[in-house]
C-alpha cells in the first residue's frame, strides 16, 4: 500500500483541508438570524446556526469554547466571520481561530443592532468569500488527512461488511503515517474489552477505561428502562439487532485489526500528533460528528445499515453500506456499497481499497451524497443546564 | 448462494444475509476459517436478523463474535429467531 496523491487546499498552519468553506460563526443562538442574513446576502458563504451560547459555565462552557473555535479552526474552511451579541465571548473565538493564521473577523450586535452588524459582516464576508475563491488546490497526500468514523443506524450488515471495510481503511491509513478517530462510547458497551486491548499502552487503556466507565455512570443514573429503543435504537432493532452488546461489537469493526489507539481526546480535542485516537462523543451522528469536525477531522466515514442520512456542513460524510435493501432503496445517500462481501463477491480488502477511492475523489473535490442532498446537521454537545 | 454468516466458530447464532423462509436449508459460511456450514431454519428470518444454531434455555448466553451479546429469556429451538423477543442484554 502507497500513499495516494490527492489535490487539497494546505492552510496557513500547514493543515490540509478538503474543502474551502467561508463560515459565518455565530457566537450564540440570538445571532443565528444575523448570521444567516450574512449568508444570504454573500453567496458561497455558509452560517452555521446552532442553539446554546449563552450562560453555559464550567465544563461545558470550555467545550463550547473549544467547539466554536475548532470548528472555525478546521482546515476545510477558509476564512471565518464571527458574530456574537457582545464583544468579550466573540472576541475570545476570533482569537482563538487567529491562531491558525487564517483570515477571521469578529462583530458584536449590542450598541448598533443587527442591521448596521450585518452590513459590517456582509462586506468582510464579500471580501473573504472573493479571496478564497481565487485559492488553488495543491498536491498533497492522502495521509495528511485527518479521519473520522462512525457508524449510524446499524444492523447486522454494518458488523458485517460496512464497519470492517472502515477498520481496512484505518489500518492501512495509520501505517501510513495518518491521523484518525473514533468514539461513540455508550456504544461501546459490550466490546469495551476488544477497545481496550487495542490500547498502545496501560496509561491509554487507563484513560479509556475512565472515560467509558464515566459514561456507564451516567447511562445508570439517568435510565428509566433497559434503553431498547434509544441503545440500540428502533431502526438497529428493525435491521435484526438485538442487544447494545450486539451493537458494540459490529461498531469496534471499524477499528481493523492491526492498528493500536495511541491516546485519549476529550469531545472536540485536536489530537496532537499522527495515529489513532479514541475520543469520548455521544454515539448520536449529528453531535458527534459536529466534535470531530470541530478537533479537525477533514473527511468522515459513516457505515450504516438501516440508512442513516446524516451530514455535516463541514466535513463531508462518506456513507457505505453492507445491506443489499438499503443500498437499493435508499441508493441516493450512499456513497459505496460494500454488500458484495456478504456474498463473498467482494474481500475486505478490496472493499477497503474501494473506500480509500472513494476518500480520494472526495478530497479532489466530489460531493458526497449527504453534500448533494444539501445535509448539514450542526448539532453542539452540552453537558448539562446553564447557569 | 450464501444464505447466513457466522463472525466466529464459537457463534451459537447466525446471521441471515437473504431473507430466508421457514424451513429453508441453508448454506452458510464461517467467517474466521471460511469453512462451509448447513443449517435448517425454523421460521422465516429476514435479511439481517438471526436464528439459533442449537437450542437455547432460559438463562443461557448467545454467543455471536466469539463473544456475549445476551441472555435468552424465552426458550429458543435451533433455527428460530433470535431477537428482542428472547434475547436481552445483561448490561443495562
Amino acid at each position: 500500500m502507497t500513499d495516494r496523491k490527492i489535490h487539497a487546499f494546505r492552510r496557513e498552519n500547514g493543515r490540509v483541508g478538503i474543502r474551502n468553506h467561508v463560515v459565518i460563526l455565530p457566537v450564540d443562538d440570538i445571532s443565528n438570524a444575523a448570521c444567516e442574513a450574512v449568508a444570504n446576502n454573500i453567496k458561497g458563504t455558509l452560517a452555521l446556526p446552532h442553539a446554546y451560547g449563552r450562560l453555559q459555565f464550567g465544563e461545558d462552557l470550555e467545550l463550547f469554547f473549544r467547539t466554536m473555535i475548532g470548528i472555525g479552526s478546521n482546515p476545510n474552511v477558509a476564512a471565518v466571520v464571527v458574530i456574537g451579541i457582545e464583544a468579550g465571548w466573540t472576541k475570545r473565538i476570533v482569537d482563538g481561530i487567529a491562531k491558525t493564521g487564517k483570515p477571521v473577523e469578529g462583530y458584536w450586535i449590542e450598541g448598533q443592532g443587527d442591521i448596521r452588524t450585518i452590513a459590517d459582516a456582509s462586506y468582510k464576508a464579500k471580501e473573504f468569500v472573493q479571496w478564497a475563491s481565487e485559492l488553488q488546490r495543491a498536491e498533497c497526500r492522502l495521509s495528511e488527512l485527518y479521519i473520522s468514523v462512525k457508524c449510524g443506524e446499524s444492523d447486522t450488515t454494518t458488523g458485517l461488511a460496512s464497519c470492517p471495510t472502515v477498520g481496512n481503511v484505518l489500518d492501512k491509513h495509520c501505517a501510513l503515517g495518518g491521523t484518525a478517530s473514533f468514539g461513540e462510547t455508550s456504544e461501546l458497551t459490550g466490546a469495551e474489552h476488544i477497545v481496550a486491548a487495542k490500547a498502545a499502552n496501560e496509561e491509554v487503556r487507563k484513560q479509556f477505561m475512565a472515560a467509558f466507565e464515566d459514561y456507564t455512570r451516567l447511562v445508570f443514573s439517568e435510565k428509566t428502562d433497559d434503553l431498547s429503543e434509544s441503545q440500540p435504537t428502533k431502526g438497529n432493532i428493525a435491521g435484526g439487532l438485538s442487544t447494545i452488546e450486539e451493537k458494540a461489537l459490529g461498531n469496534v469493526e471499524k477499528l481493523g485489526k492491526k492498528t493500536k489507539f495511541i491516546g485519549c481526546l476529550k469531545p472536540a480535542e485536536a489530537p496532537t500528533k499522527a495515529g489513532m485516537w479514541f475520543m469520548d462523543t455521544s454515539s448520536a451522528a449529528a453531535e458527534a460528528v459536529t466534535l470531530w469536525a470541530a478537533s479537525g477531522a477533514v473527511v468522515h466515514l459513516f457505515p450504516t445499515g438501516q440508512g442513516n442520512v446524516i451530514g455535516n456542513p463541514i466535513e463531508p460524510v462518506i456513507k457505505l453500506s453492507g445491506n443489499p435493501k438499503t443500498v437499493a432503496t435508499m441508493k441516493e445517500h450512499i456513497d459505496l456499497d460494500v454488500a458484495p462481501i456478504l456474498q463473498g463477491e467482494m474481500t475486505l480488502d478490496q472493499a477497503g481499497d474501494a473506500l480509500i477511492e472513494m476518500i480520494v475523489r472526495t478530497a479532489n473535490g466530489r460531493l458526497t451524497a449527504a453534500e448533494a442532498l444539501g445535509h448539514r446537521e450542526f448539532v453542539m454537545t452540552k453537558l448539562y443546564r446553564s447557569a | 448462494m450464501i444464505h447466513f454468516l457466522i463472525h466466529d466458530s464459537a457463534d451459537t447464532v447466525a446471521v441471515a444475509v437473504t431473507d430466508l423462509a421457514a424451513g429453508a436449508e441453508c448454506t452458510g459460511r464461517n467467517l474466521s476459517t471460511n469453512k462451509t456450514l448447513t443449517a435448517k431454519t425454523a421460521e422465516a428470518i429476514p435479511l439481517g436478523h438471526k436464528f439459533a444454531l442449537r437450542d437455547f434455555a432460559v438463562g443461557d448466553t448467545a454467543i455471536k463474535y466469539g463473544c456475549e451479546i445476551g441472555k435468552v429469556v424465552q426458550p429458543i429451538r435451533a433455527g428460530q429467531h433470535v431477537h428482542v423477543h428472547n434475547l436481552k442484554t445483561k448490561r443495562w
